[in-house]
């Protein structure tokens, strides 16, 4: 009894999944689509001198500006919720995304095909932090499809990072591309005993 | 002889920046570590001591909610909202629930993304 309490406590009750990408890429809309809840916003304020760091060195005097994230919430079971962070999109606000990175399963980046180059720098981030992530191709109407092979190619994406293509809209589909980042990054980690137990 | 400051009330009155500061009497770290998506719960029994009023809406809306909730639904930035729960769980007046850190076992890992996954391909 006292065991299966203990358990129970240090079994994680909540975990988060983070959604990157270029300015109006569709990352609210993905949240939107999937969350039980109207999206909600957080803010954290930043000090112009700084770019942040500790969001309430923010000392009346210094110049200061607020970075927004909105964020959604799945109830999974009783005794797990998963939240969805969209990132900041600007460059100078990453240094919030160690915070919303911290203890992730993974990311999805979604990408605007007409606009590749802004999912680069989301991209260069994670690869260098280690944190799995699958991309995901947010297919507006009327743009045209490129094979998942080319834009692969085109964003220089590991050989192994899935790509996915969706519309972020859809509930079902965006819950296809939650469960493939989970998929991809329970795989990941399973690859890493194997590596280790070698 | 009451105080010459009290800075919870005066806050109240003043642009947010300002309140932000002051609401947490200057402090910005907190000794409990608080990811975004960790969960609170109110400790059952627990005697409420008085409060400030920043501290009482924070305690009023946490039960079964993520730090980022909490911060969202008080409007009170990520920071101020982090100290605020610090100091409501080192008073005994809620826990933190756990979520994966750098410090969680790779059994822990596999155990939290197997039950994430079974979840979403059931939500």
């Amino acid at each position: 009894m006292d065991f299966e309490t203990t358990k129970a406590q240090r079994a994680a009750a909540s975990t988060k999944i983070v959604i990157a990408g270029g300015f109006g890429v569709g990352k609210s809309t993905l949240v939107g689509a999937v969350s039980e809840i109207d999206p909600l916003r957080t803010e954290a304020l930043v000090t112009n001198e700084s770019e942040g760091v500790d969001d309430l060195a923010a000392v009346p005097t210094k110049a200061t500006t607020t970075v927004a994230m909105d964020f959604g919430r799945l109830t999974l079971a009783e005794d797990l919720v998963l939240y969805l962070f969209g990132t900041p999109g600007q460059r100078r606000f990453w240094f919030m995304w160690d915070d919303l990175c911290r203890g992730a399963i993974g990311a999805i980046v979604l990408v605007d095909v007409a606009r590749l180059d802004e999912s680069f720098s989301p991209l260069d981030y994670f690869e260098s932090k280690g944190i799995p992530f699958i991309v995901a191709v947010n297919e507006f109407d009327g743009v045209p499809r490129y094979p998942a092979e080319e834009i692969a190619a085109a964003l220089a994406l590991p050989a192994d990072v899935p790509i996915i293509s969706l519309d972020a809209r859809d509930r079902e589909q965006a819950k296809g591309a939650l469960v493939k980042i989970t998929e991809y990054s329970l795989m990941r980690l399973r690859e890493s005993l194997t590596v280790n137990a070698n | 002889m009451t105080p010459p400051h009290e800075p919870e009330d005066e806050g109240a009155y003043r642009p947010r920046l300002i309140r932000s500061y002051t609401i947490t009497a200057g402090r910005t770290a907190t000794s409990v570590d608080l990811a975004m998506e960790a969960t609170l719960r109110l400790q059952a029994g627990a005697e409420a001591p008085v409060l400030s009023p920043s501290a009482a809406q924070v305690l009023e809306v946490c039960d079964r909610r993520s730090v980022a909730e909490v911060s969202a639904l008080t409007k009170m930035p990520i920071g101020v909202t982090r100290v605020l729960l610090g100091d409501l769980i080192e008073q005994g007046l809620i826990r933190i629930q756990a979520t994966i850190t750098d410090k969680s076992s790779t059994d822990e890992r596999l155990e939290l993304i197997e039950r994430t996954l079974r979840g979403l391909r059931n939500y």
